[in-house]
């Protein structure tokens, strides 16, 4: 029964107030000391540099090619088709309407400005998060495809099956994700490219090697994840479907699975947001993800104290809201 | 219906356990044959290796003439024929009374949804819960949801019904609701093996008990032997041998 009075307001005992304020005093305690040291090396702190990094506006400039006469300005929906008539000929140049600098019947020298307009671009930051979260969501489902996969071959009678998971699991789990996607782009990468290159075939670029690394990293992880979830589940519930005539696949698909669903979505969740993380590794394989970005506006902005901040923050919301999404639907599912 | 010969099943882990040793059985179609013994004589392991839930080491079951241990037989065709109830009910949690029902009709039986529905509808009346449709099992009591069991079981037209403990997991005032249904069922001339110590009704309704103890099958009695004394539920069984005396003074107070 849910009440509608307003909930009764809680006594706080003062050691919680103490407790409170103690903890914005270290905040902002650490915050100053952060500040004070970077004062004494000189760091001079600017923010108003990092939203350009985010989107910035390009300003492209139209010029004359050579010296001559605008001879006429037609209508072309919200800009114009300016023709240049000169001693080479005419020519005819598409402008905003906006933020044009001549009018017909001007005589202009080669190099002068005719019309600028500005452009927003998405800066090299934005970029980088944007290939974050493809390569995030990309590996993210394949990486469920194969754990499940995997994950439901770990627990069969067959031994096929059961050993390949095993193995699978074993291996990825057993070494370093940084060293896998060294695997994939070095030595698989290699062998997959003079092998297409021989039969004259394109390469495939870097970037699908580090989103394969990274899928069938988290392809073991989620092998696991789905492992418990099924084990979890009674013997009972399995006897139960079984025993009714279901084969192994039907009581999986009817019974076992939309069951496990519930009590592996939590740590898939945490999955996930690991996955996201550790797509900053990337950045070695020469994929420009968000910590590579990171790195090279620092090489060239020098700004490295805002920006590793900013990278962290980024990192963050995506990681919340992941975490977030991942509550609700848990919620959703709850029958 | 049933035929077992010279079951035998030898459990390793974690220890070695004879759960059956060389059992024989011969149960005819329309026969109720109530199993008894001691906790880990064997019952539900020999229950469970009529469905093949449990494959035998050595020996034969024979299900309306198919060699039920034969690798090459369908044991899901097999399963379909031979209902179960389970002491802990096992209804599926994530789905409606309903949907428990309908689900194997239609991806075993392959029936249509209204087809499923209609019938399920049918054997909710039967078992007396037709108003809980729509519930899920964590909403009903035991009684209610062992009933519900035993309506999903006989929603694929079983030829054999076996119960295991149907009612040992119940309070004792649903226990009669529902060895009310199980009688019903008996009457209609459903074969059935049912694993119970409910003595009342295997004086009703059964032709045989069997005794069990360590694996084997001790002694076989006539239901007919079972009788009332005076008060209800009160019995007095007079077997022939020992070890099912002594068993049958523990259980009959
Ligand atoms: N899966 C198993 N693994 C190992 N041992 C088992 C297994 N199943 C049963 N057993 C053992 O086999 C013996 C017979 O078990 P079973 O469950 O058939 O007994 P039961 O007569 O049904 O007993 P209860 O009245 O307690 O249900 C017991 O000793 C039990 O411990
Ligand atoms: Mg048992």
């Amino acid at each position: 029964m849910r009440s509608t009075a307003s909930p009764p307001v809680l006594k706080r005992p003062a050691s919680h107030y103490v407790g409170a304020a103690s903890f914005f005093m270290l905040l902002f305690g650490l915050l100053a000391a952060l500040y004070v040291a970077t004062m004494q090396v000189d760091y001079v702190w600017r923010w108003n540099r990092i939203p350009q990094y985010f989107a910035y506006k390009q300003t492209i400039e139209t010029r004359a090619e050579a010296d001559g006469e605008v001879a006429a300005l037609a209508p072309h929906g919200e800009r114009r088709l300016l023709t240049l008539r000169s001693e080479e000929g005419e020519q005819t140049l598409d402008v905003p309407a906006e933020g044009l600098r001549v009018a017909v019947g001007d005589s202009v020298y080669a190099g002068d400005i005719l019309a600028v307009e500005a452009h927003w671009r998405v800066g090299l930051l934005m970029q980088g998060l944007w290939l974050t979260i493809q390569v995030s969501v990309i590996a993210t489902v394949l990486g469920v495809v194969i754990g499940l996969f995997a994950g439901i071959a770990r627990v069969s009678k067959n031994p096929l099956f059961r050993w390949s998971a095993l193995t699978y699991v074993e291996f990825i789990r057993g070494s370093p994700l940084l060293v896998q996607i060294f695997i994939w782009y070095f030595v698989l990468g290699t062998l997959f490219n003079s092998i297409l290159a021989k039969q004259g075939f394109q390469q495939i670029p870097p970037l699908w090697y580090g989103v394969a690394a990274m899928a069938t990293f988290a392809g073991a992880y989620v092998a696991e994840i789905v492992r418990a979830g099924i084990q979890s589940i009674h013997r009972g519930q399995n006897e139960a479907a079984r025993s009714l005539g279901m084969s192994y696949p039907q009581a999986m698909i009817h019974v076992i699975l939309p069951q496990a669903i519930r009590r592996i979505l939590p740590p898939l969740a945490g999955e996930f947001i690991s996955l996201i993380k550790d797509s900053s590794l990337l950045g070695i394989i020469a994929i420009r993800e968000l910590t590579k970005a990171t790195r090279e506006i620092v090489t060239v902005s020098l700004q490295a104290f805002e920006m590793w901040f900013i990278c962290a923050l980024l990192y963050l919301i995506l990681t919340f809201s992941l975490s977030m999404c991942v509550k609700y639907l848990e919620r959703k599912i709850v029958v | 219906m049933i035929e077992v010969t010279h079951l035998t099943k030898t459990f390793w882990l974690p220890h070695r356990v004879d759960a059956l040793a060389d059992v024989s059985l011969s149960i005819a179609a329309g026969e109720v044959v109530v199993v008894i013994g001691p906790s880990g004589s064997g019952k539900s392991t020999l229950l469970r290796c009529l469905n093949r839930l449990e494959t035998a080491d050595a020996g034969h079951v024979f299900i309306d003439g198919i060699d039920v241990l034969d690798p090459k037989t369908d044991i899901n065709r097999v399963r379909a024929e031979v209902g179960m109830v389970f002491q802990s009910f096992n209804l599926f949690p994530h789905k409606t009374v309903l949907d428990n029902i309908t689900l194997a009709q239609r991806v075993v039986r392959r029936r249509s949804r209204a087809e499923a529905q209609q019938k399920a509808e049918a054997l909710l009346v039967k078992v007396g819960i037709r108003e809980k449709a729509g519930a899920y099992p964590d909403q009903l009591s035991g009684g209610q949801q062992q009933r519900v069991a035993i309506a999903r079981a006989l929603a694929m037209d079983p030829k054999v019904m076996l119960f295991d403990e149907p009612t040992s997991a119940l309070d004792p005032e649903m226990i009669g609701e529902v060895l009310e249904v199980m009688k019903t069922l008996a009457r209609e001339g459903m074969t059935m093996v049912c694993v119970t110590h409910e003595m009342g009704f295997a004086r009703e309704v059964a032709d045989r008990v069997v005794f069990m103890d360590a694996g084997a099958i001790v002694e076989t009695m006539d239901a007919g032997a079972i009788v009332e004394t005076g008060t209800p539920e009160h019995f007095f069984v007079n077997p022939e041998h020992e070890r099912t005396k002594l068993f049958l003074s523990q259980i009959l107070k």
